[in-house]
């Protein structure tokens, strides 16, 4: 499946977010924000720092929450239920949407142990059956042949870009639905970065993958749909190949082609 | 790429592991609600207890009249022990600052990375939690031994040696907060370091260093044990430094023990009077910071 | 925060230059140069006082503690006999009564705090954080006579009436364990000084482990939030283990307190030289000896043991808080590596 031949409407939308507003106190950072992300492809937010592209990002795994002083209105629907005010335990949605970070965030704990974190909350398997998983999931995060001899020593003993796959796999390990992505390659170096879009395009097989960059040709290569958002608003989404080769809007372009930010 | 392999999807409001983890992170999180309410409850209690036991004992005469001698009719005050704590404490002060700051200053601006800075800093925060008993047995060994008897400058020399440690390390945090563009800014005009220091760096860090003296006086303002054989007691008015000399904390030690209810109600309220000049002074303290930010 | 009592900036990244020296202003007149060097000379004595002043302790408290040294010898440790008339001492009882005052109130206090600081890192809505924060470090600064005083004149009789009867009816039927609650229910006692005890250094630990919680990355908490684990979860399987060094080290401090606290202790444990397996019987701490003893000491022997005691003492709590502070510097020094 390549991105020529799809199209945002005929997709099927795995979240559509309608009329989102989101505020850090009083400040108003995102401004009525409507999309549908569809699924199984990569969808890239780009914009300049302090758009909002990881405000948004984080009110789909209500991660937000974690902060009193925060709060979002509007409708994230999911499998037809609003992620905003379903009655469904906020652990169990984030078991669904898994979220990678800006830095590699390993656990105090082994590298296996930080597979089954993750497992453990939800299943009960046997040794062989979270063996099986643990293998799996590093595998499927393109890091099992360089840590199947060294499961029992420290994740913090990985390079850089080996920690954000371990933290890329510890996220599939639980199968999520969803699998969001915050500059997942900021704080690492050109090889490790390659490593990471290869896997993007690997996982969206399985996944709906949301990622958000300021890397453009990052999102450019990995991405099959862009929103460009600006200021708390969205300026501009449609697939990726028409936002950088004739994008509508002056101001997309302008940012595209580096006149601005 | 093996694909997900297929199985029950355990991400549902019926999954028994998940209900039996949510349920036990209720229950703990119920228990530290319960932890926090525990530690209040003793703090409220002892403050509830001390107004209530202190409010026969506090009127115009604790200020006025002296500790009564064993078994007497009239009741007394504690003009004495105020007196002496007065005295006691703001010599420890006058004492243990100067020492404590010029020590400070050395830590954070002249022995940056020198191992005596290195060595200080570590010894000075073990002596910040040494026992203050220890501190008051050394001040009698060294001081209190030699001399052969009690005096209030022992008992300002041992109070002294608990002032050092706080104002150190106060100076010490609040001289590395400067931002060094600012000693540079000084010597740039040509100012000789002790300036720079003392007019440009002691400004700058003037409200965090007086929040640590502050601290250290209501530290040393509440301590008994140190006391016990360096000031020891007096039961008479006295501003002779070099003889014993009445305090507050030691009041309600020899006080609280005895068998007399007049002596336990004084003795309830140099308490009173005591924690109320502690936590005040910890009030002033932690504004005075607060607003220099 | 106060500082006089809670390190609480233990574990802070200290603002360091890169250059350790300023140079001196090039066209220094000489006055302005015998000024500088009078100075940086003064400071430097006076941080050699400081250094100097724990070498100075324990000299002294050796020398003063010579005579019994010389007499008793290391069997000072282990006997536990202690009578100022035929001048036999040994310091068995006070060390035990130490010890296990102390123990008491850390099975206490740590997981009191451990709540506290979780309440306060993760539960508490903002505008309560600070105003709990601060009544949790009053009670650091509340005098440690007047826990004494209260422990003795309120706490002790409701204690005996109401709660220590109950104990040792259920507790003390237990086969084993019941050993250590048993006896007649007299308020004071070692177990009542070790529960004041941990009422004192409740907030030490719980601000030492509010501190080092509030160096946990907010994004490794996140990406445990964010495969759904509870707050419990984030923080006993990837907060704690993240902090542990600095917890240990804050456990010691706490630990540092409760050895050598001495005025609250003095008036509830009963000031009786006996070894008893209950916790309910009187006992006697260090500290409380020599509170209680030192200037009635009859003889120089008897003063001698007492400082003996004292040296005993500084040793113990020198050791726990050399390791409170190695283990807290080392949590500083491997965050900043890690940022």
């Amino acid at each position: 499946m390549t991105a020529d031949t799809l199209s945002l409407e005929k997709l099927p939308s795995k979240l559509q977010v309608n009329d989102l507003n989101f505020y850090y106190g009083g400040y108003h950072a995102l401004k009525n924000v409507s999309m549908s992300i569809p699924e199984k492809c990569v969808t890239a937010f780009i914009g300049p720092s302090g758009c909002g592209k990881s405000t948004l990002l984080r009110t789909f795994n209500r991660m937000f929450e974690l902060y009193p002083e925060q709060r979002a209105e509007g409708q994230i629907m999911m499998n037809g239920e609003n992620l905003l005010t379903t009655t469904m335990d906020v652990g169990l949605l984030r078991a669904q949407i898994g979220m990678v970070f800006q830095k590699p965030t390993p656990f105090p704990m082994s590298i296996y142990d930080n597979i089954a974190f993750g497992i453990k909350l939800f299943e009960n398997l046997n040794r062989t059956e979270m063996e099986d998983r643990v293998e799996w999931a590093l595998t499927k995060a393109a890091l099992w042949n360089e840590v199947k001899d060294k499961l029992k020593q420290s994740g913090n003993g990985l390079s850089g870009g080996q920690q954000q796959r371990l933290c890329i796999a510890r996220a599939i390990a639980i199968k999520p639905q969803v699998l969001l992505m915050d500059e997942p390659c900021s704080a690492l170096d050109p090889i490790s970065t390659g490593y990471i879009e290869e896997l993007i395009t690997e996982l969206k097989k399985d996944y709906t993958v949301v990622i958000v960059t300021h890397n453009m040709q990052h999102a450019a290569r990995a991405s099959d749909f862009t929103a460009y958002m600006y200021l708390g608003e969205l300026i501009e989404f449609g697939k990726t190949d028409d936002i950088f080769v004739q994008p509508k809007k002056k101001q997309t372009e302008d940012y595209i082609t580096g006149r601005f930010g | 790429m093996s694909a997900v392999p297929a199985m029950f999807n355990p991400i549902s409001e019926s999954n028994p592991i998940y209900r039996a983890r949510r349920r036990k992170n209720r229950v703990l999180m119920g228990v530290s609600l319960a932890m926090l309410i525990y530690g209040l409850v003793w703090l409220v209690w002892i403050l509830v207890t001390l107004l209530w036991e202190s409010a026969g004992a506090l009127s115009p005469t604790l200020f006025t009249l002296m500790t009564p001698p064993p078994g007497a009719k009239e009741s007394g005050g504690l003009a004495n022990p105020i007196w002496g704590s007065l005295l006691i404490v703001s010599s420890a002060t006058a004492i243990g600052t100067p020492i404590g700051i010029l020590a400070g200053t050395y830590l954070a601006e002249f022995g940056r990375g020198s191992w005596l800075a290195s060595a200080t800093r570590f010894l000075n925060d073990m002596l910040l939690s040494t026992p203050s008993i220890i501190i008051g047995l050394f001040i009698y060994t060294v001081y209190v031994a030699q001399v052969r008897h009690y005096s209030g400058w022992a008992g300002s020399f041992a109070l002294a040696l608990i002032v050092i440690p706080v104002v150190v390390r106060t100076t010490d945090d609040m001289l590395k907060l400067v931002p060094n563009s600012v000693r540079e800014a000084a010597i740039a005009l040509g100012c000789p370091k002790w300036k720079m220091v003392t007019m440009v760096c002691y400004r700058a860090a003037r409200a965090g260093i007086m929040t640590g003296v502050l601290l250290a006086v209501a530290r040393i303002s509440g301590e008994t044990a140190p006391l016990v054989f360096t000031a020891l007691n007096n039961q008479f008015f006295s501003n002779n430094m070099n003889a014993p000399m009445a305090n507050l904390p030691q009041v309600i030690f020899q006080f609280a023990m005895s068998p007399f209810e007049d002596w336990q109600r004084l003795a309830w309220g140099a308490s009173a009077l005591i924690t109320a000049a502690v936590l005040l002074l910890n009030i002033v303290a932690r504004y005075i910071l607060s607003r220099s930010k | 925060m106060n500082t006089a009592t809670l390190p609480n900036s233990e574990t802070r990244k200290p603002v360091e230059s890169k250059t350790t020296t300023i140079p001196p202003a090039p066209h220094a007149r000489d006055g302005s140069a015998l000024a500088d060097t009078l100075f940086t000379n003064l400071t430097r004595l006076a941080a050699f006082v400081v250094f100097s002043l724990l070498a100075a302790i324990f000299v002294s408290l050796v020398l003063g503690s010579s005579k019994s040294i010389m007499r008793f010898g290391p069997a000072f440790l282990w006997t536990s006999e202690w009578d100022p008339v035929k001048e036999q001492f040994g310091a068995l009882v006070p060390i035990f009564g130490t010890l296990v005052t102390a123990a008491i109130a850390m099975v206490i206090a740590v997981p009191v705090s451990f709540g506290i600081a979780m309440f306060l890192t993760e539960l508490s809505p903002k505008w309560l954080k600070r105003p709990l924060g601060t009544a949790i470090e009053l009670l650091a600064a509340i005098p440690s006579i007047i826990y004494g005083m209260w422990g003795l004149f309120v706490f002790a009789p409701l204690f005996s009436t109401y709660v220590q009867p109950l104990m040792i009816k259920t507790l003390g039927a237990i086969p084993g364990l019941g050993l250590l609650f048993a006896g007649a229910p007299m308020g004071i006692g070692m177990f009542t000084a070790g529960l004041i005890l941990s009422i004192m250094v409740i907030p030490f630990i719980t601000a030492v482990m509010r501190d080092v919680f509030d160096l946990v990355p907010p994004m490794l908490k996140e990406s445990a939030y964010g495969l759904g684990g509870t707050t419990w979860e984030v923080m006993y399987r990837v907060v704690l283990p993240y902090t542990k060094v600095g917890v240990v080290g804050g456990v010691m401090l706490g630990l540092g307190r409760a050895l050598g606290e001495t005025m609250a202790v003095t008036f509830v444990i009963g000031n009786a030289y006996q070894l008893s397996p209950s916790l309910f019987a009187p006992g006697n701490s260090i500290a409380s000896a020599l509170a209680n003893e030192f200037t009635e000491a009859r003889g120089e022997l008897h003063s001698s043991a007492l400082i003996e005691l004292g040296l005993i003492l500084f040793l113990i709590t020198s050791i726990v808080l050399a390791i409170s502070k190695f283990l807290l510097s080392r949590l500083s020094r491997d965050e900043g590596a890690r940022s």
